[in-house]
């Protein structure tokens, strides 16, 4: 699995890229496909045993071993409250770089599987209207369309920022 | 080319700071009267490579100050100057000055600007005060008074006339004028009548000499610091503008200067008044930079720190991962071809392997370990201090200053020290009349000795004072309302009362102590770093301090305990052992608070799947096993299914990339790889008896 994965990473990104695109790493949750900067992307993972962290919101899953560093990792759907589905072989773990306002953290998201890797220009990215989507559009920085598809944009920063963990332990 | 000097910031803060240490210890050995010459030379070579550091970073401020100190240093050093009891103390007053500029200047932060005046005041007047010793030698540089407190000077002309090789030696004329041009309006003309004929001009010479015009209200310490590294090599007379006759010559050749005013020194009128605005600010010692952002000064102290390691500790290391690469090739050659035959080697193999592998993390470990003289070598002074301001004659003895703890362990053990060492001075060693009154000799005694014992080090302070009176301690509780009066107390708890919170017995609040603010605070750093205090007095005879640490802070001795398919780490200094339950000696209070009774003692159950949300193998309390942990919130009774075995941990910080748990201060990794959480003690107890509070 993690193979697989590992490869189709890699034959995509060895596409061309153009002028002032950025790539974006894609994943599916909820049928809905969500991307990410691929420059924040440290690794993906297949799911594997976490040690869970006592007193924190369900949606933080456990911390891993990440070759001698503790990584937390959330569940997406819980964290946006979607009906969770058994973790299954496409399950996997896409360890993310955070950017906070005074440190950088390493975290991994729990999503259903990854699609695929797309250049996608500054341009197209077009600011997100209320639509109804899981993701509440704070964290959302815009939909691209794709090949008929539309890509929902995330703002991985604001997702996972210290301040936001703290205020959903809390609440 | 320009060298972004910020880079050489760092070095520079850990060399000066470790230069005022020296120069602190150095003059406090020095006898007045009779000063070792070697140890002024030591004292004089440190405040001098501050001075040329700070000069060279443009710490003006401190470069100024350090000045002043090197000057009257250096009388001491050519014998014009007596060592005086109040020049030495002036002196240990300055140290205290420039490490208070430099770490301003390292936080960028404001310094307190009128002690630093203060000081250099006392410094000036030491200096000038006896104009006997104010040779010429000195007399230039005496002239101390800064800038603002000195008349209006219009400005200076400066005839500067190098020696011919002074470009070999590698200044350049024109960085000096650059330079000048930075403390106000300059003029600059040059004096070509030294060259030669063009055939007997010699490349590397310099033939030319100048006459600068520097107008501004500019201090002659400003202008002869831009000449410092030229003064041997030049001839330099400095006229103030407006007075006629030269003020001091070291030459009497009289330059013809030319009509020619060449823009050399890059001046452009305009903001030349801004610039000699911006010298000035830096004279009144508050940098407006430092004015803007004095918040930001906690953060920038903790950004770095370096460690300086012994070559030996290092060779060391190469050495054993030399070792570690030969035992990992023999395995990989075994491991290309496992059979019964070498089934023997190759355990020998992983039996070395583990032994390299436990050398390597040992030595690993050293590098990070200091001799605890770091934080001794403040107690020499303050002791001193302290006995002066008390009028008491104190001896004080240091004893295995070479003993290694962890950095990290010394940064922290600091501040208590101070605190216990002060205590001692100032509530245990009595005065010299009081003492002699009772037969001791005048002079009192503070030991303080550090030495390993088993996984950690022991830290003793030792004084021959009066003691700690038990009635006194226990009568002071009842008062306090600490204890009761009919409570019976053993002799050592009787001492662990000066550590509630709280609690003073010093009649008289002096500056030293007495607020009753610092013992808690001390025994509370101490189980911070997982260490314990004791004390042990006999009344009259004196007091002994024990405090033990552990020797680092990145590796624990942690038992494994199982909680449902969970695995969590107790840290093994909070256990105080661990039984099975007998049913009979559990009560429970309101059906909610279950108590554990151990021998006379009732214990509150914490259990440790309700804490945590787990799921446990059983509910039931005698089907697991109770661990007895103490933290600093008391004891408590941890109900866990199985222990597992012990091992030392290398702590792992959550907060990394996440953040603080309750109930845990952090995680650690496995053998097997998996992460596996510690308990914090304390904040465990906090938490069970918040959730009983809420229950209830």
């Amino acid at each position: 699995m993690n193979e697989a994965v590992a490869q189709s990473a890699e034959i995509d990104l060895g596409l061309e890229i153009d002028g002032d695109a950025d790539q974006y790493l894609t994943f599916l949750m909820a049928d809905e496909e969500y991307g990410v900067d691929i420059l924040r992307v440290q690794e993906i993972r297949g799911w594997e045993h976490v040690t869970p962290v006592p007193n924190t919101p369900k949606y933080i899953k456990g911390v891993i071993n990440l070759r001698g560093t503790i990584v937390p990792l959330v569940d997406l759907r819980e964290r946006f409250g979607v009906e969770t589905i058994p973790y299954g072989p496409t399950t996997v773990v896409i360890v993310l770089k955070v950017v906070g306002e005074d440190s950088e953290r390493i975290m991994g998201i729990v999503v259903d599987a990854v699609a695929d890797v797309y250049n996608i220009e500054e341009e197209n990215i077009k600011p997100a209207p209320d639509f109804g989507s899981v993701v509440s559009i704070e964290y959302v920085r815009g939909l691209a369309s794709i090949e008929e598809k539309m890509l929902i944009v995330l703002e991985i920063d604001k997702l996972l920022s210290a301040d936001q963990l703290q205020a959903m332990s809390e609440s | 080319m320009s060298v972004d000097m910020s880079q050489f910031y760092q070095t520079f803060f850990e060399e000066s700071f470790e230069g005022l240490d020296i120069m602190e210890s150095g003059l406090l050995g020095l006898d007045i009267g009779a000063a070792d010459e070697e140890t002024i030379n030591t004292v004089f070579r440190a405040a001098h490579s501050i001075k040329g550091g700070s000069a060279t970073f443009g710490f003006s401020v401190v470069a100024e100050f350090t000045h002043l100190m090197e000057t009257l240093l250096d009388e001491m050093r050519d014998g014009t100057r007596m060592v005086t009891e109040d020049s030495v103390d002036y002196l240990l007053k300055s140290v205290d000055c420039l490490r208070e500029l430099l770490t301003a200047v390292q936080d960028e932060s404001e310094h307190n600007a009128e002690f630093v005046n203060e000081v250099k005041a006392g410094l000036e007047r030491i200096l000038h005060g006896d104009t006997a010793a104010d040779t010429a030698s000195s007399g230039g540089k005496a002239e101390g008074e800064t800038a603002q407190e000195k008349p209006e000077i219009e400005g200076w002309v400066i005839e500067f006339k190098p020696a011919d090789y002074l470009l070999k030696t590698g200044n350049d004329p024109v960085r000096l004028f650059n330079e000048l041009s930075l403390l106000g309006e300059m003029e600059t003309s040059c004096c070509t009548d030294n060259i030669p004929l063009f055939a007997e001009i010699e490349p590397e010479n310099l033939y030319l000499s100048w006459t600068i015009t520097l107008k501004g209200n500019i201090a002659k310490e400003q202008v002869n610091e831009v000449f410092e590294w030229v003064d041997d090599d030049a001839d330099i007379i400095l006229t103030c503008l407006g007075e006629e006759q030269a003020g001091e010559e070291k030459s009497s050749q009289e330059p013809v200067p030319l009509t020619v005013v060449e823009s050399e020194a890059n001046v452009e009128p305009g903001n030349s008044d801004a610039q000699g605005a911006e010298a000035e600010s830096i004279v009144k010692n508050i940098s407006p930079k430092a004015a803007a952002k004095p918040a930001a000064k906690k953060i920038t102290s903790k950004e770095q720190s370096s460690i300086r390691v012994g070559i030996d500790k290092v060779d060391d290391l190469i050495n054993m991962v030399g070792e570690l690469v030969i035992t990992q090739s023999m395995l990989g050659q075994l491991g290309e071809n496992v059979n019964s035959a070498n089934i023997e080697k190759l355990q020998d193999g992983l039996a070395q392997l583990e032994r390299n592998t436990r050398e390597l993390q040992e030595s690993v470990m050293r590098i990070r370990m200091l001799p605890i003289s770091f934080a001794f070598q403040r107690f020499p002074r303050m002791v001193r201090d302290l006995s002066n301001q008390l009028g008491k004659e104190i001896n004080l003895v240091l004893l295995g200053e070479q003993t290694e703890l962890d950095k990290t362990v010394m940064e922290k053990i600091g501040d208590p020290l101070v605190h216990l060492v002060r205590n001692s001075v100032d509530h245990g060693i009595e005065s010299p009349d009081e003492r002699e009154a009772k037969g001791k000799s005048r002079e009192g005694t503070v030991e303080l000795n550090a030495f390993h014992q088993g996984g950690s080090i022991v830290i003793e302070i030792k004084d021959d004072g009066k003691g700690i009176d038990k009635q006194v301690i226990f009568d002071k509780a009842v008062e306090k309302g600490i204890v009761n009066a009919n409570e019976s107390l053993t002799d050592e708890q009787i001492f662990d009362l000066i550590f509630a919170p709280g609690f003073s017995t010093a009649a008289v609040v002096s500056d030293v102590s007495g607020r009753g603010v610092g013992m808690d605070v001390v025994k509370r750093n101490i189980r911070e770093l997982g260490g314990t205090i004791e004390v042990k007095s006999e009344k009259g005879q004196g007091s002994t301090i024990i405090i033990r640490l552990p020797l680092t802070l990145a590796i624990l001795d942690g038992q494994l305990i199982r909680v449902g398919e969970d695995t969590y780490i107790i840290p093994l200094i909070s256990i105080i052992e661990s039984l099975q339950v007998k049913p009979e000696q559990i009560s429970s209070i309101g059906g909610q608070a279950e108590l554990y009774k151990l021998r006379d003692e009732y214990i509150p159950i914490v259990r440790l799947y309700d804490a945590f949300g787990l799921t446990p193998d059983s509910t039931d309390l005698k089907d697991g096993l109770i661990v007895i942990v103490e933290g600093d919130g008391g004891q408590a009774g941890l109900y866990v299914d199985d222990l597992l075995g012990q091992q030392q941990v290398v702590i792992k910080s959550l907060e990394t990339n996440f953040r603080p748990v309750e109930g845990i201060s952090g995680a650690t990794i496995l053998g097997d790889g998996t992460v596996a959480l510690i308990l914090d003690i304390a904040g465990l107890i906090t938490l069970s008896r918040q959730s009983r509070g809420r229950a209830a």
